[in-house]
């Protein structure tokens, strides 16, 4: 019987979201594949639907002149600039997380951008220029770069260095929740690290890097998942421009979208593969 | 502390009954304490290496802002002076008038607090009675539901928004706050999943006996819910209200998508700034050698403007920002 109480008062509790996932994310879910099937147009009548089958599948990746290029400056940017962010969200947490003064006026200048950082007010930003670092000399680099790499890699280094500021400005929820779990390390770990002869650099990464690799995994699945999902992206806004485009239409719009998804989640399953937990074997 | 040390190293050279060989090794075992630390203390070496760190990124994170603000206290002429990079030549405030009146900030104001306010209380009161739900009962299909929700952070939003904006404009919601309240009621609104976490990891710390002890004393669930977890939860509670706040007022996507293409009074601040130059225009036609040309400095003067509202929020409650994350537990335990 008490089974039976608890269920109902679990459904009670989550039965809002349970009525708005399905009306409001499964539903369009299947209703956005089902446009994805279909070549949509727009007459005098309402909708008009023809079947397409995978047609509008196979030409975004046949016919789209974008789509491809997009999606493959969109990965190497992600797949660069994922871990800086982590790693520099890492830096940083592990730099206020010493006994410096003004760790309060630090963290909040850190934590700024979050607040600030909208869509529009980027987007005038870096029409300004200045989103670069400004005392940096960027004809130097990108000769030095130029001559290190190949033309395809320098092009995306580069690009890191002319908007790293706006890539480091990404970073500010990662730097709280670094802050927040490293904070509760057990000091007296580093101690006994300490009295057995560890320096700092192997306290790093026998005591924090394992304490906190559950929560990489979380800022790494966060970063891009924002990064994916931004305004800022050039495949997004790909997408949306086909929306509203007279010979393509939602149903390429759709198939478009779930290409893109689909890109997505290959990304989340690497990341969660490299960070799978390893069975630890008993003995 | 600097000079007590220098003082005793003055004692150590004044000591005859060394002689100059004992004294160089203490001399330099000394220096070598206060560059590079000894014990738990940190060398004065690694302390500057870490406050140039800090400094130097703290200023590359300000440097858009300031930019930002130098630029909107520019005149035209300073702007075109090569030679003024910093400090303009007079204090200049005609591009905030000008800001000012193409921004229509008092509709713009009101209309970014409704769309941010009204969803953000209906999305925290929700994500905390699912997070509860999802913490303290046990019920079939719950990993699967959980499962779900957080599949749905993932899922690319334009999937979702062709068929949302269809259903949405059937019910007429678009064009109007409900185009925002409706999903947000539902546990959809912005990055709902992670409220719903939030308020899961904290209803899953509490501990369980206090929800007996309530039972034994004959309160039912709502009781117990409404009487002990909220307002154990108040930390919780303020975060997910902060930080939805902030992302709501941000949100430039859909309220572009809901709020400009169909007619509608209400608008935002963001949506001003985005179509900040065509309002400029009409308001200031530009005639032939009219100094009335839209330059940095407008632009970046309305931007200003618009950060203004949140920034000056943020001074006051910047606290309850940085610190809150610690005390919900998000980051697990």
């Amino acid at each position: 019987m008490k089974m039976k109480r608890e269920t109902l008062y679990g459904y009670l509790f989550i039965l809002p979201w349970l009525i708005g996932f399905l009306s409001l994310v499964l539903y369009p879910m299947i209703q956005s594949f089902y446009f994805s099937m279909n070549d949509m147009r727009i007459t005098p009548h309402g909708l008009q639907f023809v079947y397409a089958g995978f047609n509008n599948f196979l030409n975004v990746w046949l016919q789209d002149m974008f789509f491809i290029q997009e999606l493959m400056a969109f990965a190497l940017d992600t797949f660069i600039r994922v871990p800086v962010i982590v790693v520099f969200a890492l830096v940083i947490a592990m730099l206020l997380n010493q006994d410096v003064r003004f760790k309060g006026l630090f963290r909040t200048i850190f934590f700024l951008p979050v607040i600030v950082a909208s869509g529009p007010v980027i987007s005038q930003l870096v029409d300004q220029g200045a989103t670069a670092i400004p005392m940096l000399n960027q004809d130097i680099i990108m000769s030095i770069l130029n001559a290190l790499f190949p033309t395809w890699f320098a092009g995306v280094l580069s690009n890191l260095f002319n908007e790293i500021i706006t890539i480091l400005w990404y970073s500010g929820v990662q730097i709280l929740l670094f802050l927040a779990v490293l904070q509760k390390i057990d000091p007296n770990l580093y101690e006994a690290a300490k009295i057995d002869g560890g320096s700092s650099w192997e306290c790093f990464w026998k005591i924090t890097l394992p304490t906190i690799k559950p929560l990489i995994l979380i800022n790494l699945i966060y970063t891009l998942v924002s990064l994916a999902n931004s305004g800022q992206n050039p495949i997004i806004n790909l997408i949306y421009a086909n929306m509203f485009n007279a010979t393509r239409g939602y149903g390429f719009a759709s198939a478009m979208a779930w290409m893109y998804a689909v890109i997505i989640v290959l990304m989340l399953g690497i990341l969660l593969l490299a960070f799978r937990e390893k069975k630890v074997k008993k003995r | 502390m600097a000079t007590k040390q220098a003082t005793r190293l003055m004692n150590v050279l004044r000591n005859d009954q060394m002689d100059a060989k004992e004294k160089l090794h203490l001399v330099r075992l000394k220096l070598h304490h206060i560059l590079f630390g000894f014990n738990d203390r940190k060398g004065l070496l690694l302390k500057l290496v870490i406050y140039m760190l800090l400094l130097g990124i703290g200023f590359v994170y300000l440097y858009p802002i300031l930019y930002m603000f130098i630029t909107s206290m520019k005149s035209l002429n300073d702007l075109l002076d090569m030679a003024i990079n910093w400090i303009p030549s007079s204090f200049y405030t005609q591009n905030y008038q000008q800001a000012y009146s193409v921004l229509n900030i008092r509709p713009a104001l009101l209309g970014s607090i409704q769309i941010a306010l009204f969803p953000t209380i209906l999305q925290v009161v929700v994500s905390a009675t699912v997070g509860y739900g999802f913490a303290r009962f046990n019920f079939p299909l719950k990993r699967l539901w959980f499962g779900l929700m957080l599949f749905s952070f993932i899922i690319p939003p334009q999937i979702l928004m062709m068929p949302t904006y269809r259903l949405f404009s059937e019910l007429g919601l678009t064009g109007s706050l409900s185009a925002f309240t409706v999903p947000a009621g539902l546990g959809q609104g912005l990055n709902s999943t992670i409220f719903i976490l939030i308020f899961y990891q904290f209803f899953k710390q509490t501990p369980k006996s206090l929800y007996e002890a309530a039972e034994v004393d004959g309160a039912n669930q709502l009781v117990s819910f409404f009487r002990i977890a909220i307002p154990m939860a108040v930390p919780a509670f303020i975060v997910a209200f902060l930080f939805s706040f902030v992302w709501y007022w941000n949100e430039t996507y859909l309220t572009t998508l809901y709020l400009t293409s169909s007619s509608t009074d209400i608008t935002t601040i963001l949506i001003q700034l985005q179509q900040f130059e065509t309002n400029y225009q009409s308001l200031y036609p530009t005639t032939e050698a009219s100094p009335n040309r839209i330059n940095e400095g407008i632009k970046m003067a309305g931007t200003v403007i618009s950060i203004l509202p949140l920034l000056a929020t943020y001074f006051f409650l910047q606290r309850y920002f940085v610190e809150s994350v610690d005390n919900t537990g998000i980051t697990g335990e």
